[in-house]
This record gives C-alpha cells, structure tokens and sequence, in this order.
C-alpha cells in the first residue's frame, strides 16, 4: 500500500536526525518542568481553577508537551516541506505524479508524528511521571478515546498546516502565514493555558474552534472529562474539523493549479 | 485511416493577469500578457521532437499545459486522448517527465527505495518492475549507486536514477527538461544514445526541450521554435536550415592566386592570397559547386563548413522580434 510506504519512509527519515530528538527532548522535559511549577502555584491560588485540580493541571501540562511535537503545533513537519516546494517550484514535480498531493502528504505526516509521538512524546513522559505526579487514565474508555484522539488531533494540524503552506501559491512564500498560524494554534490549541481558563465568550470561541482539537479535545478525554456519549462527541468534533480541514485541502489545491503558475521554468 | 495525433495541439493559448505599477504612480493597472497564444500543432506516437526557444518564450508554459498542471485560457488540447487539466491524475500514469534541474527521487532515501515508492505509486506490477528496473539498471550503469541516499549522488548519477524513475511505468510519453544540462561531454553522449534506443525499441515519443543544439541534432527528426509564445517553425532540422537562410561555406584553396571565383549557386565572401570563401543554401548540394570550381581552376585543397545551428535559430528568433 503506497500510503503506508510513504509513512513508513517518512517515519525513517525523520528518524536519522537523532542529536535533534535529543535536544528537543530536553527541551519539551525542561519547558514542563517549569509549566509544572507555574501551574502549581496557579492551582494553589485557585484549586479548582476550570475544574481541574491541581494534579490534572500538572497533567494536562505533560499531555501538552507530549503532544506539541507529534501534531507539529506551531508548523514543522511535512507541511514545511510542501512549502519550500511552492516556493521553489519544486511543487511541479509532485503534481506530475498520478496520486493526490493531500493523501500523500497527510501520509508522509503522519509517519512523521508517529515518529515524534514515539520519541518527543514519551521520552518527556517519562521525566514527568518521575518528577510529579501525573493522573493515568481512570477507565480503559479514556485511555482508547485518547489513543485515537492523537492521529485525529494530527489529521486536524495538518490540514491547518496544509493550508497555510499552500498561501505560498499566492503569496510565494509561506513563512509569515506560517508565524500568524503558528501563534493562533499556541494561543487556541489551550498549550499556552487550558481553554477551560478562557472566560464566557472567549471560552466557547475557543473550543469550537479547529485548534481545540489539537491539545484540548486529547487532553480532556486523557483526563476523563469526556465519558460516554460525550466522549464520542469529542471524537466526532475532531473528525468533523478534520473532515472539513482536508476538504478545504483539496479545494483551495484544485484553485491554486487552476489559477496560479507554478514557479519556475 | 489514420491514427489520431498522440499529443494534439490546436489554437493554444495562455494568457496572465499581471498587475503592473505605473510608472511614478502609485496606481497599478492590471494587464494581460498572452504567454502562449496560435500555437498549433501535432505529434505522432513514437516522433522525437524538438521543443526550443529562448527563455520566456513559452516553453515551460506548453509543457506545463500539456502534463495538466496549467490550465489554458482557450484552444483546443488533447493528450493521449485526454484533456490533460481535468485528468491530470490519469494522464500522469502514461507519461514520464525528466527535469535537468529537478530530481524527482527523494533526496534522503536511497536510490532503491525511491524507486520502490515509485512502483507502488503508478502501481507496476511486480515482474514488469523488475525487469524494467533490471534493464535501466544496466543499461544506465546504477548498479553501483542503488542502495546510495540521492543526496549523495553525483549529477550524472542523479541525471540517470531521474531517467529510470521517469520510465519505470513505461509511459507513452516523455517530457525531457534540460536532460543533458550540466552534464560532461561522455554522459551527454550515453544519455542521448540511450534515449535513442528507447525510441527505436520501445517506440516512446520524446519531447525535448533544450538549449543544447547537440541534444536536438542528435535526437530529434522534428524541431518546433516557439518564440513569443507562438510556433514560429514546425518542420524537420534541416527546413530549419533553409528557413532561417542559413548557409554552408566552402573554402578552397587553389594552387595559384586567381581572381574571386564565379561558379552558379554560390558567391564569394572573401578572398586571401590564394584562399577563397564561398557560400551557399545550406539545403543545396555542394558537388555541382565543386564539380565547377575543379573544372575551372587547379585545386590544392577544399573543405566545408557546416552552418552553426546555433545562429540558424538567432536568426529565426530576430526575424520574429521584426515581426
């Protein structure tokens, strides 16, 4: 099946930059430290801040960190490449091939955040489980919803991202789409602060919106705030956001070969 | 009956927005410049043909238009049947496209394992794969670099691993970019005698284009020159010749000094001492000339020179800027 070769390639790639998992290991490991004590001090001021205690708040900052790379929050990841590729004409060579752009770079990036998930998502869980005390799952239910709110969360970035490298088509390079984007998805995805912190309006702005599903939507089925039918409400929120991302995907890429010339000769 | 045209062109035209700023204002005005437009033609399953112009003249914008990667702005155009924008997908499985100076292999895996995915995405079968791969393999000497990430390839090397990605589906059609630029002078040879027994064995139609004369003398019966985005020559190399009035040159060298030679069909451009240069239609033979010049005058030496394609094609390019 090409899309799994194309994962599994993907996957091996990104494996060979070993020094740079290492760095960003430490790094995610060093940034939960210090979410840690700040959400501590948080909890400590207001103990059911947004219904969390102050255990789920230290938690939810683990989650956070684990997830941070495996969905490529801020940018990062195959989407870059695609960019780069608009960018430099490059793009051409991928569109003569008989397969769609959308399924192959969903492919490619999803080998990619399963090789993050492995290494910058359980590598600083393991630190934080040793340093604080995290709550595990409390039902098998939980625990699965979240296995399969990841690669949903990761579908819902990518076509985020997807659309953010394809403005290159229009604005010939990414890279300020790419910074605004990448700021919105720290801000919405709750990774700076929990969005249940987020007040009245604010607050359900927030979670309706795509980024919600990114680091929010897991979290929260992590922390057993989704159960039954609402659990599967949040995975459906996530599908459906996924659904309409990807659609859009494949609109604005028909637009863009319709309308605008690939660079270069 | 005759088989329809395997790439059909006709009345093609593409023509871009451009805003462009007036000068000392700060208004932009929004234009239209016609990249392509008139252009007409046809090719044959199985012709070799040579696609040039300088740059800007509405090369890339054709093949762009042809692969279905563009779309037109009016005209007709069929491709092995298909109109190539709205079954671009189908369309990329029959054809096969090189570029000098793009590679289309995945730059951090091996050679192998580039051409794996490539299997898996046109879907070959497996023992049409091999043996295709098997072949290019040898012919195209990649044995050596299979398991080599193409990063690490040398230009040549990466040049060769492109040809054998761009032909492992078989495709009917291959668009070749540049295939020989950058190359040395024993790979610009072994690519072109293999591109020609790919024609001769398995009859794909190649479209060439280049800024390398050589590779069109070489390789293709058939040259089309594209110049302001409208064919301005459709036929074979050497009509080329005759409508860009181009010349042979003879020289000769008679055994005693002799007033300018006066033969039918060619005229005297210079003389030195003993030395005289004489030109004439490069499509005209040169025997009655000689046959001439010998029964008249004593002759120590002769030789001809052939006309430089290169200013045969400078020569069309300005006739069309008068135009």
């Amino acid at each position: 099946m090409l899309y799994v070769a194309v994962a599994t390639r993907a996957f091996r790639r990104y494996s060979t930059y070993r020094a740079a998992t290492l760095a960003g290991i430490f790094t995610n490991s060093v940034f939960g430290i210090i979410y840690s004590f700040a959400y501590i001090a948080l909890w400590r001021a207001n103990p059911s801040a947004g219904g969390y205690d102050s255990s789920d708040a230290v938690t939810y900052v683990w989650l956070g960190q684990a997830l941070l790379m495996t969905v490529a929050l801020w940018g990062g990841g195959t989407t870059d490449d695609l960019a780069e590729r608009v960018r430099t004409g490059d793009v051409a060579i991928d569109l003569y091939r008989p397969v769609g752009l959308v399924g192959w770079y969903l492919a490619a990036d999803l080998g990619r955040a399963a090789y993050h998930f492995v290494t910058r998502g359980l590598a600083p869980t393991v630190i934080g489980v040793l340093l604080f005390h995290i709550s595990l799952p409390d039902s098998p239910a939980a625990a699965a919803g979240f296995l399969l709110s990841i690669p949903l969360a990761v579908v819902v970035s990518f076509g985020l991202r997807f659309l953010v490298a394809c403005t290159a088509f229009w604005l010939l390079d990414a890279t300020g789409a790419r910074t605004l984007s990448g700021a919105l998805a720290i801000f919405f995805s709750g990774m700076a602060l929990p969005l249940v912190l987020f007040p009245g309006w604010l607050g359900t702005l927030a979670e309706s919106l795509p980024w919600a599903a990114m680091i929010q939507v897991p979290n929260d089925i992590w922390l057993g705030r989704h159960t039954g039918a609402d659990l599967l409400g949040a995975l459906a929120f996530q599908v459906m956001w996924a659904a309409v991302l990807l659609g859009c995907c494949r609109l604005v890429l028909a637009l863009a070969t319709r309308k605008v010339v690939v660079q270069g000769g | 009956m005759t088989a329809p045209p395997l790439i059909d062109v006709v009345d093609l035209e593409r023509t871009f927005d451009v805003r462009r700023r007036v000068d000392g204002s700060r208004r932009r005005v929004r234009e239209s410049v016609r990249a392509v437009h008139d252009l007409t033609f046809s090719v044959g399953a199985g012709e070799m043909i040579g696609y040039i112009g300088p740059n800007g003249a509405g090369k890339s914008t054709t093949i762009k238009m042809l692969t279905g990667i563009l779309e037109p702005t009016g005209g007709h155009l069929r491709v092995a049947g298909l109109e190539p924008q709205r079954n671009r997908v189908e369309l990329a499985r029959r054809i096969g496209v090189v570029f000098g100076q793009r590679t289309t292999l995945w730059w951090d895996l091996p050679l192998q394992d580039s051409f794996d995915l490539l299997q898996k995405m046109y879907r070959i079968p497996t023992d049409r794969y091999r043996a295709n791969l098997d072949r290019f393999v040898e012919l195209l000497d990649l044995g050596d670099q299979l398991d080599t990430p193409v990063r690490q390839l040398s230009l040549g090397q990466r040049m060769r691993g492109d040809i054998t990605a761009a032909l492992l589906h078989d495709p009917e059609i291959l668009y070749l970019d540049e295939p020989t630029i950058g190359l040395d002078v024993v790979s610009k040879g072994r690519l072109r005698e293999f591109l020609r027994a790919l024609n001769a064995e398995r009859g794909t139609t190649l479209v060439l284009t280049t800024h390398d004369l050589q590779d069109i003398e070489a390789l293709c019966d058939r040259v089309i020159v594209i110049d302001h985005g409208t064919a301005v020559f459709d036929g074979p190399l050497a009509g080329l010749h005759a409508q860009g009035g181009s010349t042979r040159t003879l020289v000769v060298d008679l055994v005693d000094e002799a007033d300018p030679i006066s033969v039918p069909g060619a005229t005297v451009r210079r003389v030195e001492g003993p030395r005289q240069w004489l030109s004439f239609p490069a499509d005209a033979s040169a025997a009655p000339i000689v046959g001439a010049i010998a029964a008249a005058y004593d002759l120590a030496d002769l030789s001809i020179q052939e006309p430089d394609i290169e200013d045969v094609i400078r020569q069309l390019y300005q006739s069309g800027d008068r135009a």
